[in-house]
């Protein structure tokens, strides 16, 4: 619980959910006969509607990127270090807006949700959703605020995905681009550590073939370990020796197999925590909407055609011990950018966090965000 | 490469290091040029403001990239050393700079392969080996030279492939590359007197060079 708010915090926040009633054709094929939209704001829009700046959240985060939903919270959102008064993304100069996307587990329309046509939990029917769907829901809801384009559109990850998809499907509606730790596709490896997370969800007993909610139950020791999977990936190797090392919890082997190193009891902590917030149908759908995700292959595998169109102006950043979605893969996009000749700036922060370091302020990634952010906000007036 | 930049203080009247204004003038406006080892991106500002030339910088140094940011420069992180192939296709550039680095270079005859595969033209700026302030302390004295714009002893220099204008055109010369433009400017970055025209090896502190292919 945050005893005060700090200054700089956006304090607390509702989330709101807005109902979208035309119906979504998705890429798969399948359409929604309307759905709903969780999302949060942060700051004013003002009178041009020329301040609004679109936050893509990653695979396990939601429309809660900055302050408290309540003085009980035990923690702020997952990007409060960036978002704020003064912050890197100043509220007092821009309008924020995140959304939880399409197949998510806060509010918006997903498997945890009520299908209005059975009125059953959508559980695994849901549709699998694409990061293009995700892209038209946002251009959807960017609309109904009276909007007309984002200053910028920026995120990490899979944030990050989404904010390329926008530059190549609304070209025009995005002024800024700031893609971070992301990749233009997953490679072999990123999905094949998709697949076993997915499988170990599915094989749990508890899973009941996605149905899990009907008969009141979770598949929590797969969810747990799907995360447990995960967060191995977003570590480094030097950030788990120098967080964990081979520190023994109770100093000394317990001769079973047991907690004994500190780092299984924090994988364990951050599996069973996950399990309390995080939905198993929305954790598979989001892993594929990763493994899909391929915007060049519209384009003849050519990334550099398919951000062609687009006017917006990149920076592009990666870190050096992200092994998850290594700077070679942002390289990968920045040659494309350099390729069709767009505006773009690329920044390797040298940090031992692995791929977490996106949510790290780190000094010299915070500086030249926040530098940009102000080329961003000088633009506006 | 970066360390280097800055080694000369900009020269307070004018804003631009002299040796830059010269390049500046050397640059058509509305070209499309590439800076390597781009510095604070001071340059690329100037060429942008004035001449409206677009372009990109490349630059090693975390401090650097972060003014470069701030002045709303394209700056690319990257190490020269692994060469241009990453990023740049074949002619992408009218010009490609590269203002006091070619000597911090690991293959500097190699950079200036990549400078005129991805420019049409190249223009390139170094601290002149052969200056006479160089020549007393190795001749005369018998030590590496250390001097204002070689301030590095020789065990903790990053520049590590010193040359003289002499040498610079022999390898333009074995290259088939065909040199345009050549000015030296003193440590003062002032260009040159009748003398230093006629002596520009023995006088000049610093070389500028504008090639192309032949």
């Amino acid at each position: 619980m945050p005893e005060t708010i700090a200054d700089d915090s956006v304090g607390i926040i509702e989330t709101q959910i807005i109902h979208f009633s035309e119906a979504l054709t998705l890429e798969c094929g399948k359409t929604l006969n309307g759905y709903d939209i969780a999302y949060e704001t942060y700051g004013q829009l003002n009178a041009d509607a020329s301040n609004a700046i679109l936050i893509c959240h990653a695979l396990s985060g939601d429309q809660h990127a900055a302050g408290y939903n309540s003085m009980d919270d035990k923690k702020a959102g997952w990007w409060d270090s960036a978002i704020g008064p003064g912050k890197v993304i100043d509220t007092n100069q821009f309008f924020v807006v995140c959304i939880n996307n399409l197949g998510g587990c806060k509010g918006s329309s997903g498997p945890n949700t009520i299908n209005p046509e059975t009125g059953k939990y959508w559980g695994p029917d849901f549709p699998i959703v694409t990061v293009k769907d995700w892209t038209l829901c946002q251009y959807r809801f960017m609309l109904s605020l009276n909007i007309d384009h984002w200053c910028a559109v920026v995120g990490g990850s899979l944030g990050g995905m989404q904010v390329l998809q926008w530059t190549i499907d609304y070209p025009d509606l995005i002024k800024h681009a700031i893609v971070i730790a992301a990749a233009p596709k997953l490679s072999a490896q990123n999905i094949a550590f998709n697949e076993v997370a997915r499988q170990s969800i599915m094989s749990d007993p508890d899973f009941c073939e996605g149905h899990y909610l009907e008969k009141n139950t979770v598949p929590r020791r797969g969810l747990m370990l799907a995360r447990m999977l995960g967060h191995i990936t977003y570590l480094s190797d030097d950030a788990m020796r120098d967080k964990f090392g081979r520190e023994l919890r109770e100093g000394k082997l317990n001769f079973g197999f047991d907690v004994d190193f500190q780092v299984e009891s924090y994988l364990r902590y951050q599996g069973h925590s996950f399990v309390d917030r995080f939905d198993a149908n929305t954790y598979l759908l989001m892993t594929k909407t990763l493994d899909y995700f391929d915007p060049a292959g519209a384009y003849d595998d050519d990334l550099a055609l398919a951000l062609k169109q687009t006017d917006a102006r990149f920076m592009v950043i990666s870190f050096t011990s992200d092994w998850r979605f290594a700077p070679e893969r942002s390289r990968e996009i920045v040659r494309s950018l350099l390729q069709a000749e767009k505006q773009v700036s690329y920044i390797e922060i040298d940090a031992s966090q692995g791929h977490d370091a996106f949510l790290i302020p780190i000094p010299h990634y915070m500086n030249v965000f926040a530098s940009h952010m102000k080329i961003i906000a000088q633009e506006l007036s | 490469m970066s360390q280097l930049s800055g080694i000369i203080p900009a020269s307070e009247s004018e804003g631009l290091r002299t040796d830059l204004a010269i390049i500046a003038n050397w640059i058509k406006p509305d070209s499309k040029v590439l800076d390597l080892g781009c510095g604070d991106g001071a340059l690329l500002a100037h060429l942008r403001d004035q001449r409206n030339v677009r372009g990109y910088g490349l630059e090693i140094n975390a401090f650097n990239i972060e003014t470069c940011v701030e002045e709303g420069i394209n700056v690319i992180q990257a190490d020269l050393n692994d060469g241009l192939k990453d990023y740049f296709a074949d002619h992408s550039f009218d010009s490609v700079i590269m203002s006091q680095t070619l000597q911090a270079t690991e293959q500097p005859d190699l950079l200036i392969e990549e400078i005129l595969r991805v420019g049409a033209e190249g223009i390139v700026t170094f601290p002149n080996m052969a200056h006479w302030k160089a020549r007393i302390q190795l001749g005369l004295k018998g030590v590496m030279p250390v001097t204002k714009n070689l301030p590095n002893q020789w065990f903790n220099t990053p520049n590590v492939h010193l040359c003289t204008l002499n040498d610079f055109e022999l390898l333009c010369k074995n290259h088939g590359i065909h040199i345009l433009q050549r000015t030296v400017v003193d440590h003062s970055h002032k260009q040159g007197s009748w003398l230093m025209k006629l002596f520009p090896n023995l006088l000049g502190e610093i070389a500028i060079y504008r090639f192309c292919r032949r």
